[in-house]
C-alpha cells in the first residue's frame, strides 16, 4: 500500500504538506499524523461525533472523510480554541456547568456547539437538543451540556 | 488568607480544563515509538468448530510482524478470570484466543500485529478460517430446555449456576393472603456504550523484564493481580496504567482477553503493541448489562399489607463468564424487598449459557433488575386492590425509626427516610391535581400516566466479607517539602470527578487551598494499593480512605506543631491551616510550615518518623443504602405510540454530599440510562445468535433529545458506616428511573386493560397495545 498522495492542508491555523494514504481518514490524519489527539473516536461510522471537526468553517465527522478530501480546506480541531488569554466561551461553559464527566464526547461536543451557536446565536432548549443530535455523550444526561450552550451563547453574544 | 470550608459545596472540576482542550491522554492517545497495532479476527458464527486456521497470506503480507491463533498460544496463557463464588458455578475455560471452537459473534480467534493499524486490519482479511457451524442458542428459556443445543458439549445442560436467598414461609403468606399477584417480567440485554471504547498498550521491558499495561479500565490494581495469574508473570514486575477513562458504566470493571492477550503479545514479541477497540467489536465482545427473565409472585392482604414475595428467574450468563458474571443474580436477590417491610422473600436464579456474549456489571448491576420488579409490583398490587400507588407504598414503607433495618434478604439497611423523599417529590410534581388532570384528560380521550418508584439501592461496594475480591479501598495523604499536598487513592475515576471532591476532603481538612492537593490514581506504581472504582464506592469507600489519612496527618502535624511551639497539643487549636495556641493567637505555624520541619526533622518530637504522610484502608462495616422518589408523569399518543414524558421529578438521598454539582451530574446521567433501558435500549441477537444491534445505528442510545427536562431535589440522610456519612450515587439514577417511566406508561394505558409492557416501550408495541389491549 505505498501509493500516497500530497495533500495540502491547514490546520489550526498552520500549513502542512503530508503524504498521505488516500484511504486514511481524517481524523487519523489528524490524530495520528499531526498528533492532535484532542479529536476522539467513538464509532467510527459518523453517528457518535466524538471526532466533530470544523472543514472549511463548517463542522464536520472526520471519521467519515478521508484526508485526501481535506486537500486544500482549512481544518480547525479542538486544540484551536484556548488561546492564551484563556479557554473560549464554550469550552469556560462547559466547565463553568459540569457539561463533562468522563470528557471522551467533550471536544466533538464542544465543536459541535461551535457550529450550532454559528448559525443561531441564541438557541432555544429545543434548538440545542436538536442541534447536538449527531453528538453522544454516555455520562451526562445533556442536561448541564444544554446549560453550558446556552451559557456559552450569552457569553458569546456578550462578548461580540 | 482564610480557607473557605469546600465540603458540601459547588467545586468546579479540576479535571475539566485538560478535558475541554482536547489535552488530556486517553489510551488511544499515548504516543509511543516503535508502537505496533494489533487487530484481531472475530467469529462471524455464533457457535462453530474451527476446522483450520491459514494465516500463511496474512503472514506474508508485508508490514505484518506475526498472526497468532489460539492453536498458537495453546496453554502459555491462562483463562479469563470469573471472581465469583458459587459452590454450583460451572466454569468454563475462557482462553484469550478460540481454541478449536468459537460460542459467540464476535469471539476472538486471531490477532495479527502489524506496523500500522491499517495493515493489521488487511491482514485479517487475509486469514483463512475453515469453521464448521454447530447449532447454536441464543434465546434464555430455551437454552435451559432438556434438549437445547449446548454452548459447552462437556456439560449435560446449560444450567451455569444456582442461587438463592430469602427468609420466611412463602406456603403460609399465600395462604393468609387475600390476593395473589403474579407477574413475567425481562429486562433486556443492554450495551453499556462508554463513549470511548476498550483499548489497551502493552510495553514488555527485557532488560528490566517489566510488563506494563495501560487499560481503559476501572480496576487497575485488579487487573494487575488477575494479569499476573493469567500470565503465569510476577505481579510486582507488572504495572498496570488506567490513563485517562472514558466511560466504563461497570463494562471496565472486568478483565478481558484483550488484556491478557496484548500483554502476552507484547512479551513475546519484547514490544510495545497497541489495541484499540471498534465500536462493532465493542458491541460484539464488550460485556452486556442485564439479561434477566423472571416472574414475581406477591401475597397481599386486602388492605395492602404485603405478607410475602418470591422472585424465581434466570440470568443469561453469555457463553463464558466475566469477573462477575455469577455475581449480578445476588444483588438482585438481596434488593428485592425494595424500600418495604416485607417478612417473607424468597429469591431464586438459575444462570444459563448461551451463544452470545457474557453479561456482567453494567450501571445498576442486578439492582435494577430487583427495583424494577419490586416497583412495578407495586403498582401492580395497587391496582388489584384498587389502591392508589401512593397509599400503598406508604403502607409498606421501613419507618426513620425501623433503622438499622433487617430485612429478609439479610441485609441490614443502615439508614433511611423514605417517606420524606416521597413527600418532597409529591409536593414537587402535585400530584393532588395531576390525578385530577389525568380523569379529565381521559374524558377527552387522552391518556396520561403518573408512574412511581420509591427505590433504595445498595453501595458502597462493601463489606470485603461480602465481595469476591475486598471490599476496601486505600488512601495516602502526603503533604511534602514546600506544604504541598499529594493524595493517592485506589479508586480509579472514569468521570465520577474524584480529583476535585477528594481534594475538598483534604483542603477542609488541612486547611490548604485545593489548588495546593493534587489527587493521583490508575497507576499501581504510584498508588500503592487499591481495588478501584465501581458500585457507587468511589466517595464513599475511596474518599473515606481519603479522609481517615487526612486525620491522620493532621495529627501527625498537630505534634510537630505542638514540639515547634513547645506546648501540649492540647493547648493547640487549628484553623485555617494554621495552628496556634490558646489566647495567644500570634505564636502559631502554618501546616505549610510544619510539612517543612516535618522533612527538615530536627524539630520533631523524640522518636517520631520524619516526614508527613499517612495511609488508611478502609474497611466498610456495611453497605450503604441510597434512596429516592422518581415520578414521571407521560402522555401516550394512542394513534402513533409515542410516549412524551411531561414531566420528571427526582428526589436522591445519598447521605452527605461533598459536591452537590457533580450529585447532579451523576443523577442526570444515570437518569439517561435508566430512561434508556425503558424506551430505548435493546440487544437483540436472532434466534441463530446473530446479533443485530451491532452498531449504534441499530441500537438507541439517549440523545439529547430524547431527554425530558428533569427536575431535582435531594434530602440528606447520613450513612452511620462511615465518618463522613456519604451513601454514593453513581447508579442511584440508573436505579431509580427506569420502573418511574414504565409505571407512568402502564398507568397512562390502564384504560386499554394494559397492566404490564416490557421493556424497552418502543412505539410499536405501545401502539398495539392500544389497539388490542394487554398482548
Ligand atoms: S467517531 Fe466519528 S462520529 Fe463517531
Ligand atoms: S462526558 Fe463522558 S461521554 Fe460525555
Amino acid at each position: 500500500m505505498s501509493n500516497t498522495t500530497t495533500i495540502q492542508v491547514r490546520v489550526n491555523g498552520v500549513s502542512r504538506t503530508d503524504e498521505v494514504q488516500p484511504r486514511l481518514l481524517l481524523v487519523h490524519y489528524l490524530r495520528d499524523v499531526l498528533g492532535l489527539t484532542g479529536t476522539h473516536i467513538g464509532c467510527e461510522t459518523s453517528l457518535c461525533g466524538a471526532c466533530t471537526v470544523m472543514v472549511d468553517g463548517a463542522a464536520a465527522k472526520s471519521c467519515t472523510l478521508l484526508a485526501v478530501q481535506a486537500d486544500g480546506c482549512e481544518v480547525e480541531t479542538i486544540e484551536s480554541l484556548a488561546t492564551e488569554d484563556g479557554l473560549h466561551p464554550i469550552q469556560e461553559a462547559f466547565w463553568d456547568c459540569h457539561g463533562l464527566q468522563c470528557g471522551f464526547c467533550t471536544p466533538g461536543m464542544i465543536m459541535a456547539t461551535r457550529q450550532l451557536l454559528q448559525e443561531n446565536p441564541s438557541p432555544s432548549e429545543e434548538e440545542i437538543r436538536r442541534g447536538l443530535e449527531g453528538n453522544i455523550c454516555r455520562c451526562t444526561g445533556y442536561k448541564h451540556i444544554v446549560d453550558a450552550v446556552q451559557q456559552a451563547a450569552e457569553q458569546m453574544k456578550a462578548g461580540t | 488568607m482564610p480557607v473557605s470550608k469546600l465540603v458540601g459545596t459547588k467545586v468546579k472540576r479540576r479535571e475539566d480544563p485538560r478535558l475541554v482542550q482536547g489535552l488530556s491522554h486517553y489510551v488511544d492517545d499515548l504516543r509511543m515509538a516503535d508502537v505496533m497495532h494489533a487487530a484481531i479476527l472475530r467469529s462471524p458464527h455464533a457457535h462453530a468448530h474451527i476446522n483450520g486456521i491459514n494465516t500463511d497470506a496474512a503472514q506474508a503480507l508485508p508490514g505484518v510482524v506475526t498472526v497468532v491463533t489460539g492453536a498458537d498460544i495453546g496453554d502459555s496463557v491462562g483463562s479469563v478470570p470469573c471472581a465469583a463464588a458459587n459452590p454450583t458455578l460451572r466454569t468454563p475455560p475462557h482462553p484469550v484466543l478460540a481454541q478449536g471452537e468459537v460460542r459467540y459473534v464476535g469471539e476472538p480467534v486471531a490477532v495479527a500485529v502489524a506496523g500500522d493499524s491499517y495493515t493489521a486490519r488487511d491482514a485479517l482479511d487475509l486469514i483463512e478460517v475453515d469453521y464448521e457451524p454447530l447449532p447454536a442458542v441464543s434465546d434464555l428459556e430455551k437454552a435451559l430446555e432438556p434438549g437445547s443445543p449446548l454452548v459447552h458439549s462437556q456439560w449435560d445442560s446449560n444450567q451455569a449456576f444456582t442461587f438463592e436467598c430469602g427468609t420466611g414461609d412463602m406456603d403460609k403468606a399465600r395462604a393468609e393472603a387475600d390476593v395473589i399477584v403474579r407477574q413475567k417480567f425481562i429486562h433486556q440485554r443492554l450495551a453499556p456504550i462508554p463513549v470511548e471504547t476498550r483499548g489497551v498498550v502493552a510495553r514488555y521491558f527485557p532488560g528490566e523484564d517489566e510488563l506494563t499495561v495501560w487499560s481503559s479500565t476501572q480496576i487497575p490494581h485488579l487487573l494487575r493481580a488477575m494479569l499476573a495469574l493469567v500470565l503465569g508473570f510476577p505481579e510486582h514486575r507488572i504495572r498496570v496504567i488506567a490513563p485517562e477513562v472514558g466511560g466504563g458504566f461497570g463494562c471496565k470493571l472486568n478483565v478481558y482477553r484483550e488484556e491478557a492477550l496484548l500483554a502476552h503479545l507484547a512479551m513475546k514479541l519484547k514490544a510495545t503493541v497497541k489495541w484499540i477497540e471498534g465500536r462493532r467489536e465493542n458491541m460484539q465482545a464488550t460485556i452486556h448489562g442485564r439479561g434477566q427473565v423472571g416472574t414475581v409472585e406477591a401475597a397481599v392482604k386486602k388492605d395492602g399489607t404485603i405478607l410475602g414475595v418470591t422472585y424465581d428467574s434466570l440470568l443469561d450468563t453469555g457463553a463464558y463468564h466475566q469477573l462477575l458474571t455469577p455475581g449480578m443474580p445476588p444483588l438482585t436477590g438481596l434488593m428485592i424487598s425494595g424500600s418495604y417491610k416485607i417478612p417473607t422473600l424468597k429469591f431464586t436464579s438459575t444462570g444459563g449459557f448461551t451463544n452470545k456474549v457474557a453479561t456482567d456489571a453494567y450501571r445498576g448491576a442486578g439492582r435494577p433488575e430487583a427495583t424494577l420488579v419490586i416497583e412495578r409490583t407495586m403498582d401492580l398490587i395497587a391496582r388489584e386492590l384498587d389502591m392508589d400507588p401512593v397509599e400503598l407504598r406508604r403502607k409498606n414503607f421501613a419507618q426513620p425509626s425501623d433503622f438499622p433495618l433487617s430485612v429478609a434478604t439479610g441485609l441490614a439497611y443502615d439508614s433511611g427516610n423514605y417517606q420524606a423523599a416521597l413527600d418532597k417529590a409529591l409536593e414537587m410534581v402535585g400530584y393532588q391535581d395531576l390525578r385530577a388532570e389525568q380523569k379529565r384528560l381521559r374524558e377527552e380521550g387522552r391518556y396520561m400516566g403518573i408512574g412511581f418508584s420509591t427505590y433504595v439501592e445498595i453501595c458502597a461496594m462493601g463489606p470485603s466479607a461480602a465481595l469476591p475480591a475486598g471490599g476496601w479501598e486505600s488512601g495516602t495523604v502526603r503533604m511534602d517539602f514546600t506544604g504541598k499536598a499529594t493524595v493517592l487513592t485506589g479508586v480509579s475515576p472514569h468521570g465520577q470527578g474524584e480529583e476535585t471532591t477528594f481534594a475538598q476532603i483534604v483542603s477542609d481538612d488541612l486547611g490548604v487551598p485545593i489548588e495546593d492537593v493534587a489527587v493521583l490514581h490508575g497507576d499501581t506504581a504510584v498508588v500503592p494499593n487499591g481495588i478501584g472504582t465501581f458500585g457507587s464506592r468511589g466517595i464513599s469507600v475511596g474518599g473515606t480512605a481519603v479522609y481517615m489519612a487526612t486525620q491522620k496527618v493532621r495529627e501527625k502535624a498537630e505534634a510537630i506543631a505542638a514540639n515547634v511551639l513547645e506546648c501540649s497539643t492540647d493547648d493547640l487549636e487549628f484553623e485555617d491551616g494554621k495552628f496556634t495556641v490558646k489566647g495567644v493567637p500570634d505564636k502559631g505555624i502554618t501546616i505549610q510550615e510544619v510539612a517543612l520541619q516535618a522533612h527538615v526533622a530536627t524539630k520533631l518530637p523524640a522518636g517520631m518518623e520524619p516526614g508527613l504522610q499517612a495511609t488508611s484502608v478502609f474497611e466498610p462495616s456495611n453497605f450503604t443504602f441510597p434512596f429516592g422518589t422518581h415520578i414521571c408523569v407521560v402522555e401516550v399518543d394512542t394513534h402513533s405510540g409515542e410516549i412524551e414524558i411531561k414531566k420528571y421529578v427526582a428526589v436522591d438521598d445519598c447521605g452527605k454530599v461533598i459536591n452537590p454539582m457533580i450529585v447532579d451530574g451523576q443523577v442526570q446521567g444515570g437518569i439517561a440510562q435508566g430512561l434508556g433501558q425503558a424506551l430505548l435500549e435493546e440487544v437483540v441477537y436472532d434466534e441463530d445468535g446473530q446479533l443485530v444491534t451491532g452498531s449504534l445505528m441499530d441500537y438507541a442510545v439517549a440523545r439529547a433529545e430524547d431527554l425530558p427536562p428533569l427536575e431535582f431535589a435531594r434530602t440528606e440522610t447520613p450513612s452511620p458506616v462511615n465518618p463522613m456519612g456519604v451513601k454514593g450515587v453513581g447508579e442511584a439514577g440508573t436505579i431509580g428511573s427506569t420502573p418511574s417511566i414504565v409505571n407512568a406508561v402502564v398507568d397512562a394505558l390502564a384504560p386499554f386493560g394494559v397492566t404490564h409492557i416490557d421493556m424497552p416501550l418502543k412505539p410499536e408495541k405501545i401502539w398495539r397495545l392500544c389497539q388490542g389491549g394487554n398482548k
